[in-house]
């Protein structure tokens, strides 16, 4: 029997994605540990344990709600401060965090105050003898390490998408804590949480994903990227370092080895070459389409769907094609 | 302003990278080494902050002597001096590697310690935050941006589909994004002058390492690319492909 702590990551008042993958991961974990219960712990401004139900409905057994108005913003010192001494009161076998922004920020402070060892960013997860055994993409994703730790909790954080929700209903009882360290007390300070310009989804959590590299010549090109998208109904848009280095779109856009490492179902590089920078950010999608002038681009190589022209005329009549056929599909 | 840059010795990602014989680590024949894309950002930064406000830039790299090329590449773009914490090799273990920098920078006097956000070979990107949690300092990772200025700092940090703008004081440990500056190349006088600069060597005290590399494989390869079409005439295939195909439209 183990019990295993679920951080449910949420942003402005919402649980996002992440956090039922991290509760769908524990659940795993704890069934294949010998049966232990779930419980995931959620941070925010009052009113965010109405959350709880969602958790339980993904295999939490109980959901630890911390309600602070100053949560409004994420508070690195006091979450993490709060999430450690639940940690030691609550005898877990592990703490699944997920590596998104935040989880990637908060998971390493737990492990540090609880002094204990962590595995990040990973594939897969499970319990092997006294060890927490992971698979783990390392060396820019072109090698895939299996990992262990050892000791107890063992700290994990999750690559986003990599775990696939699950409903799995439980109790989610709710049960209300206090943070373990006064808010007001926290020297770093997040003033202010700014929402992206888009409207669209995530590049992490997208299941489509439309992405524009040079051969879209200018930036305001990047509308007809956005058009595409927007024909696929929800699909995010992302870019290449090129692209980002030359200010034509923020750096959080970009996919790459030193970007954003995605992994949609649909994949659509236009004007991308597919420099080996880029292709370590997205090879393991599904299914990749690449539209590029030059036949030679070495984007074809890894391309499921390669059509050889100028995005600027192929992507406004592809926009057209796929409204026709979700239209009718 | 004193500085400290943490900076590791990585191979350089575009290689086409074999598994070892012992099965659980790269083979390391005809790799080139460098400072991690991340940590040149941090050095880069760190720089710029002295050459505006005074002070110096300390670089610290853990690992056998061959570390001692990547802090040579930092002193030649400007950093004052460096100190090896000198190990057998570089562990797996983030926690053991934040102990032995933390040992090592706690009585440094540092106002800022930087680091780069992760390093691309074991792709952790623990190392900073845990040094600053052993130190007992305020950490802000991912900075895509960073003033530091009055005993304080602001930052911001890229989320999915956004960003925090945060502020903290000084002593503090920052981890570095990409986005914040550009890392120069070393001129041939900084290149001169590094072979000069102080490098002192010192034992780490790694302690004791939990987390470790079982084995190592290479990913499933894609199969092989295919050209449908040219131009706009192949559109209609596409869309077929993506409906009855691969059924993702």
């Amino acid at each position: 029997m183990a019990n295993v702590l679920a951080f449910a990551e949420s942003r402005a008042g919402a649980l996002r994605k992440v956090a039922l993958e991290a509760v769908t991961a524990a659940r795993a974990l704890a069934d294949t540990a010998g049966g232990g219960e779930v419980h995931a712990i959620v941070a925010g401004a009052p009113g965010i344990a109405g959350e709880a139900p969602r958790l339980g409905a993904h295999g939490a057994d109980r959901v630890v709600a911390v309600e602070h108005a100053a949560f409004a913003n994420y508070d690195p010192e006091s979450i993490a401060a709060t999430v450690a001494e639940r940690a030691k009161s609550g005898g877990y076998r592990a703490i699944i965090f997920s590596a998104s922004a935040q989880g990637r920020d908060l998971a390493p402070r737990v492990a540090a105050k609880l002094g204990v060892g962590m595995l990040s960013d990973v594939i897969s997860l499970e319990v092997s003898g006294d060890a927490i055994v992971a698979k783990h993409p390392a060396y820019a994703n072109k090698v895939i390490a299996t990992v262990a730790v050892t000791g107890s909790p063992a700290i994990v954080s999750l690559r986003p998408n990599a775990f696939t929700p699950v409903e799995n209903a439980r109790a989610g009882t709710v049960e209300s804590a206090q943070p373990a360290a006064d808010p007001g007390a926290s020297r770093v300070v997040v003033r202010e949480t700014i929402k992206g310009s888009s409207t669209r989804p995530d590049l992490t959590e997208a299941p489509v994903i439309v992405s524009g590299g040079r051969g879209l010549k200018a930036p305001e090109n990047f509308k007809l990227v956005e058009e595409l998208a927007e024909a696929f109904g929800n699909a995010a848009v992302g870019c290449t370092r090129a692209v980002t280095d030359d200010g034509w779109r923020p750096h959080s856009d970009q996919i790459g080895q030193t970007g954003r490492v995605v992994s949609p179902q649909l994949y659509v590089a236009v004007g991308i070459s597919g420099a080996i920078q880029h292709l370590a950010g997205m090879r393991t999608s599904g299914t990749i389409v690449a539209i590029n002038k030059d036949r030679e681009a070495p984007i074809f190589k890894v391309a499921d769907y390669g059509i050889v022209g100028d995005a600027l005329q192929i992507v406004p009549a592809l926009t057209k094609a796929v409204r026709e056929a979700r239209r009718h599909g | 302003m004193k500085i400290a840059v943490c900076i590791k010795r990585v191979p350089d990602m575009e290689a086409r990278f074999r598994i070892a014989s012992s099965g659980a680590s790269v083979d390391e024949a005809g790799l080139k080494y460098d400072m991690g894309d991340f940590d040149g950002y941090a050095v880069e930064a760190a720089l710029q902050i002295t050459e505006k406000q005074g002070g110096e830039v300390v670089a610290i790299s853990l690992g056998p002597a061959v570390v001692q090329e990547t802090l040579r590449k930092a002193l030649s773009m400007g950093v004052a001096r460096a100190v090896q914490l000198e190990a057998a090799a570089i562990p797996f273990d983030g926690f053991a590697i934040a102990r032995a920098l933390a040992a090592e920078l706690k009585d440094g006097g540092y106002d800022l310690i930087m680091f780069g956000k992760v390093a691309l070979d074991s792709a952790n990107g623990v190392v900073g935050a845990m040094t600053a949690e052993l130190l007992g300092l305020p950490v802000v990772t991912a900075c895509s941006k960073l003033d530091v200025a009055g005993g304080r700092g602001t930052a911001r940090r890229e989320l999915e589909g956004g960003a925090e703008l945060v502020e903290f004081p000084l002593p503090a440990v920052v981890t570095i994004d990409e986005g914040i500056a550009r890392p120069r190349y070393p001129a041939l006088k900084g290149i001169m002058a590094a072979k000069k600069k102080p490098l002192e060597v010192k034992p780490a005290q790694l302690g004791e390492q939990r987390a470790t590399i079982k084995s190592m494989e290479l990913p499933a390869e894609r199969p092989p690319g295919r050209i449908i079409g040219e131009g706009t005439d192949a559109i209609p295939e596409l869309v077929r492909l993506l409906q009855n195909e691969a059924k993702v439209l």
